[in-house]
Formats: C-alpha cells, sequence, structure tokens
C-alpha cells in the first residue's frame, strides 16, 4: 500500500515526531507494508455484531470523589529535565 | 544453589540450609560473571538487595517470614521501581529515577523477595526479538547468536542462564510467552484484570499484563500467588479472591478436555515445533485427558486487528513522552514544538516511532471507523471464537510460536515478519483470556514451548495441567550448554 509524502508529514505532524527529509521514502515504505497486513480488516464479516463493539465488556468502577493522593510535588519534579519555583519549564510560548 | 526451583529455595531458606544473604551474593556473583554474555539484566542493585537479604534472614530467623522471604529475583525493566532507574528499554527514560513503585514491585517487597535487578527489553515492550532495546540486544542462552524472544526476554535469558530463579515479565501480544518458549523456561499471562497495571509503564493498555516468568509451573504458580492482587489504583483490576494456586497443582487431569485448534497446526509451523507439540498432547493423553479438535475460526485476523489496537493506545500513551515532565529532553528546542518533535524523534527508537505513526494514522479523522472500528469488531469476534470453544473444552493447546530461536537481524527490514511471530499468542490478548508458555521438546538443540491458553480466572487450572506435565517429563529442568548443573550433565546430554 502506498502512502503519499504528504500524508507521512501530516502524521509527523500529529504525532509530534520530527522525521528527517532523508528517511520519508524509508519510513513511507516500511508503514505501508504494516498497513497492507492490516488492511485485511477489511474482509472480515463482521454484521453479526451490532455497532461498534469495544471487546471488552468491563465497565469502569466508581469511586467517592475524595483526594486519597497526597502531594508529592518535590519527589515528581526531581525528576524532570528542567523547572523553577515548582513550575515546569517549556521555550518561551507567546511571541 | 542457582539450579534450585523457587520451591527448593524457600525449602532451603526456611530449614536454614543456606541464608538470604549466602543465596543473594551467589546470584550476584553469577549475574557480574555471566551476564556480558547475555545482556540480560541492565541495572543490577546489588547493595540494596544484599540489605533486603540481610532483613530477610532475621525474620527468617524469628520464624514470621512470609511466602517469598529471601528468595532473589529480578524486575523487568517496565515496572517502576522507587529510587531505581525503570528505563522501559529507551533512551526516553535512560535517566528515569521513579519516586514511587509498581504494586507488582509492592507485592514482592512485601513478600520479602530479594530484587537482584532490573531486566532488558524491547523498546517500551514493542518487539519480539528484544533487538529494539535502546541497551542492545539480550543473547538467548541455548544459541547466542540468536533472539531470546521478546519483548520480555531479559527476564528468560536470565531465568534460563540461571540468574535468577524467577522473573516478572508483561505480555501485550505474547511477550512472555514467546520468549518463555525460545527460551525453554515457564512463563504465564494471567487473564486480564488479575495482576494491577499501576506502575507498570504503559504500551497497550487494554492488551497489557503483567506475569510470572520461572523454570516450573510450580514456581509460577508461587510467583503469581504474590503478584496478583486487587489494587483501587489500577481501574481495570478485577476484585476478585486470589486463589492459592500452589495448594491445586497436585490433581490428576484424567478427564480434562484439551481443545487443539485446526488453525494453530497450519502452514508456517516448524515441523520440528509441531512434532514437539503433539508428543506433549500425547503425554495428555496418556495421563488421560481427551483431546478435542476446534476451530477458532478468525485466528488469521488476530494480527491485524492487533496492529491496528495496540499502536492506536500506545500512540495515546506514549503521547505524555515529550520531554516536559520527566525523561529525556532535545539541546536547545526552539520552541515548543520543536521541543516535543525532536524530544520524541531523537528519544524514541525506529519501531517505537513506527508504531505511534501508525496508531496515529489509524485514529485519524477519515480512517477511524475502516481501521480501529472495524479492529474492535474483529478483537469481537476472536473472542466469540474462544467463548464457543471453551464451551466444549477446559483448556487449549497447540504451539506457543511457529519456530524455535531465529538469528539476529534474520527478520530482516519488514516489520510485518517480526509481526507474524506472535501468530498464536495475540489471540488471547485480544479475548483477555490467560495464556502460559511450557518447555516441550528441542528442535536444533533450542528449546520449544507448548501453550496452554485457560478459560478466564481458570489460572489455577493451567498451573496444575502445566505441573502435571512437568511430574512427567524434563524438559523444564534442561539447562543451556555452558550452564552446566551440578550433576556435570549438559543440556544436550539429558535430552539424548
Amino acid at each position: 500500500m502506498n502512502i503519499e509524502r504528504q500524508e507521512i508529514e501530516k502524521l509527523a505532524t500529529l504525532a509530534r515526531i520530527a522525521i528527517d527529509e532523508s528517511t520519508i521514502t524509508e519510513v513511507a515504505e516500511r508503514l505501508g507494508s504494516v498497513l497492507e497486513l492490516v488492511d485485511q480488516l477489511q474482509a472480515a464479516d463482521t454484521s453479526s455484531l451490532d455497532g461498534v463493539s469495544s471487546g471488552m465488556q468491563a465497565t469502569q468502577r466508581l469511586r467517592e470523589d475524595e483526594v486519597t493522593e497526597i502531594n508529592q510535588r518535590e519527589a515528581l519534579q526531581a525528576t524532570a529535565p528542567d523547572t523553577e519555583e515548582g513550575l515546569f519549564l517549556v521555550p518561551k510560548v507567546i511571541e | 544453589m542457582h539450579n534450585l526451583t523457587i520451591a527448593e529455595l524457600i525449602k532451603g531458606l526456611q530449614s536454614k540450609e543456606f541464608t538470604s544473604v549466602e543465596l543473594t551474593q551467589h546470584f550476584l556473583a553469577r549475574i557480574a560473571a555471566l551476564n556480558s554474555g547475555y545482556n540480560a539484566v541492565i541495572t543490577i542493585t546489588a547493595d540494596q538487595a544484599l540489605k533486603a537479604a540481610a532483613a530477610a534472614d532475621q525474620r527468617l530467623a524469628a520464624g514470621n517470614a512470609p511466602a517469598l522471604c529471601g528468595v532473589p529475583m529480578l524486575h523487568k525493566d517496565i515496572f517502576c521501581t522507587n529510587g531505581v532507574r525503570t528505563s522501559c528499554g529507551s533512551k526516553m527514560l535512560d535517566n528515569f529515577i521513579p519516586p514511587y513503585n509498581a504494586t507488582v514491585v509492592d507485592n514482592f517487597e512485601q513478600a520479602g523477595a530479594v530484587v537482584l535487578g532490573k531486566t532488558n527489553m524491547d523498546e517500551f515492550a514493542m518487539g519480539s526479538s528484544n533487538e529494539t532495546s535502546f541497551y542492545g540486544p539480550v543473547k538467548n542462552p541455548w544459541a547466542t547468536d540468536c533472539v531470546p524472544g521478546g519483548s520480555s526476554g531479559g527476564s528468560a535469558a536470565a531465568v534460563a542462564a540461571r540468574l535468577a530463579p524467577g522473573a516478572t515479565a508483561t505480555d501485550t501480544g505474547g511477550s512472555i510467552r514467546q520468549p518463555a518458549a525460545l527460551c525453554g523456561i515457564t512463563g504465564l499471562k494471567p487473564t486480564y484484570g488479575r495482576v494491577s497495571r499501576w506502575g507498570m509503564i504503559a504500551f497497550a493498555s487494554s492488551l497489557d499484563q503483567g506475569g510470572p516468568m520461572a523454570r516450573t509451573a510450580e514456581d509460577c504458580a508461587i510467583m503469581l500467588s504474590c503478584m496478583a492482587s486487587y489494587d483501587d489504583k489500577d481501574s481495570t483490576c478485577v476484585d476478585r479472591e486470589v486463589p492459592d494456586y500452589s495448594a491445586t497443582l497436585g490433581k490428576p487431569i484424567k478427564g480434562l478436555r484439551i481443545g487443539v485448534p485446526t488453525e494453530y497446526f497450519s502452514e508456517g509451523l516448524n515441523p520440528g515445533t509441531e512434532q514437539a507439540v503433539r508428543a506433549a498432547l500425547a503425554e495428555f493423553e496418556a495421563q488421560g485427558a481427551e483431546l478435542v479438535e476446534i476451530s477458532l475460526p478468525n485466528t488469521g485476523l488476530s494480527v491485524p486487528a492487533y496492529y491496528v489496537i495496540a499502536p492506536a493506545e500506545a500512540s495515546a500513551n506514549l503521547s505524555r513522552f515529550d520531554g516536559v515532565r520527566y525523561g529525556y529532553r532535545c539541546e536547545d528546542p526552539k520552541d515548543l514544538t520543536d521541543l516535543y518533535s525532536r524530544t520524541r524523534a531523537e528519544g524514541f527508537g525506529e519501531e517505537v516511532q513506527r508504531r505511534i505513526l501508525i496508531g496515529t494514522y489509524c485514529l485519524s479523522a477519515g480512517y477511524y471507523d475502516a481501521y480501529y472500528g472495524k479492529a474492535q469488531q474483529v478483537r469481537e469476534l476472536i473472542k466469540q471464537d474462544f467463548v464457543t470453544a471453551f464451551e466444549k473444552v477446559d483448556v487449549i493447546m497447540g504451539p506457543t510460536c511457529p519456530s524455535p530461536a531465529f538469528k539476529f537481524g534474520s527478520k530482516g527490514d519488514d516489520p510485518v515478519a517480526m509481526y507474524l511471530e506472535d501468530i498464536y499468542t495475540i489471540a488471547t490478548n485480544l479475548a483477555g483470556l490467560p495464556g502460559m508458555s511450557v518447555p516441550c521438546g528441542m528442535v536444533d538443540d533450542k528449546p520449544v514451548g507448548l501453550q496452554i491458553i485457560g478459560n478466564y480466572f481458570d489460572e489455577a487450572r493451567m498451573l496444575n495441567v502445566a505441573h502435571q506435565y512437568q511430574q512427567a517429563t524434563e524438559w523444564h529442568s534442561l539447562a543451556p550448554e555452558g550452564i552446566t548443573a551440578p550433576d556435570g550433565i549438559t543440556a544436550t546430554e539429558r535430552a539424548s
């Protein structure tokens, strides 16, 4: 299955993964091979099923709306690449 | 001491034949001496292990020791360990030191187990050969030019090489069973929801499940009794009593109905593997079990459905790795988008990037119904196949994977060739069923695994069945060449 170069660029933007120009053809080829595999699904007869099935019948558990987590800001921020005064630092967003 | 099973080690510790400190020193020495040949262990926690062993010895002396008190083991590097690097096999988390333990890690700590270190794995558990690890591939102790399987290849190789008597692992599409088969050990993927996923780094949340790897079913039973628990912190964890899996191992299996799916013995199965699996089935028949031919007609659709659902979930789960809160961050980002995009391009390996892109594609506008919606419907068909089969049989058996361990690089550049390695294991993840792999033979001096698939929450029966098989056969006690048993007999000699 062929995927256009533009399609790969769009996916790279959506997934926030920078793809080097020189590898786009290779990436497209390998993605195409996987999509060819998953396209076998289209031939499956699913008419016996009602609408979209989740495959999982489990329902989500509910709990009381109570605070159960303790504040671990310092411990959790200790692993961050860059913090200041309890905040995560990123490059300036506003021009 | 390294050839003893967990059950034997527990007895030895309780009868004071050896201490936990002696045992821990012994295994640490083996890791120091042998691990460079396998690359199975990527973090060694010697100081912590020796401290835990000393504490275990005190509890053993006081006579109030819990189940696994003083027994050394390893954790797959996907389980968060407080204060100890948890990399998930990725450059992205090469510097990540979690401030908390996974529930599974806590469970073993409370049971008194001694953690020797963390095992290598395919990056973010995406792979069937351990070739995608940032830390380099793990080598199969039976043939070091061959893969150990994946993604739990480090855990499997470590147990096979007697670097630890047991290890934790995880299975999303076969990641416990396939490496267990390729390394000649016993591994069990429990029913979805049996073991807490809290603190286990997520790949595909509706498929991921943690489980034990050890040399025998008896040891897997001991480990699973500790590993399985109800956990409020995992909303998909099932609130159901954990049986004592060791208590029912001895039940005779006369009258057991074993389903043999036609689709698991089709084209692509190695003739030697088939022969070994058929011989195992004959052994069960000899013990009074009945073989029933069954059909799982949608087996062929399981790999395509998996490669929509798993990447879709992965693309969402792995969006958290963005260089802001933890893990790798690229140098000198020029703006926020550049920070995200380059961090992820530099931090993730090729296979992980590919799966994120596939997932993004399948979930994107215009493709969602055709791919994700359809895959979920096919998942339901696959599940119904099993439900129908289990109306007639107690367990299902077949090969764990199509052939024994393959050589590094032999699956080439086409990702699909690697994906087909999990053709017999993926369906149980899609259905949420438990599955295990048990050594059942040797082909070209490499181990073959028998897969046992059970009904929902029927792990006790599967372990019982596997244990009865291991009481009558020797395959599980073979050791790889070079790792000679105390009686001086090597694996090949014993097999002949």
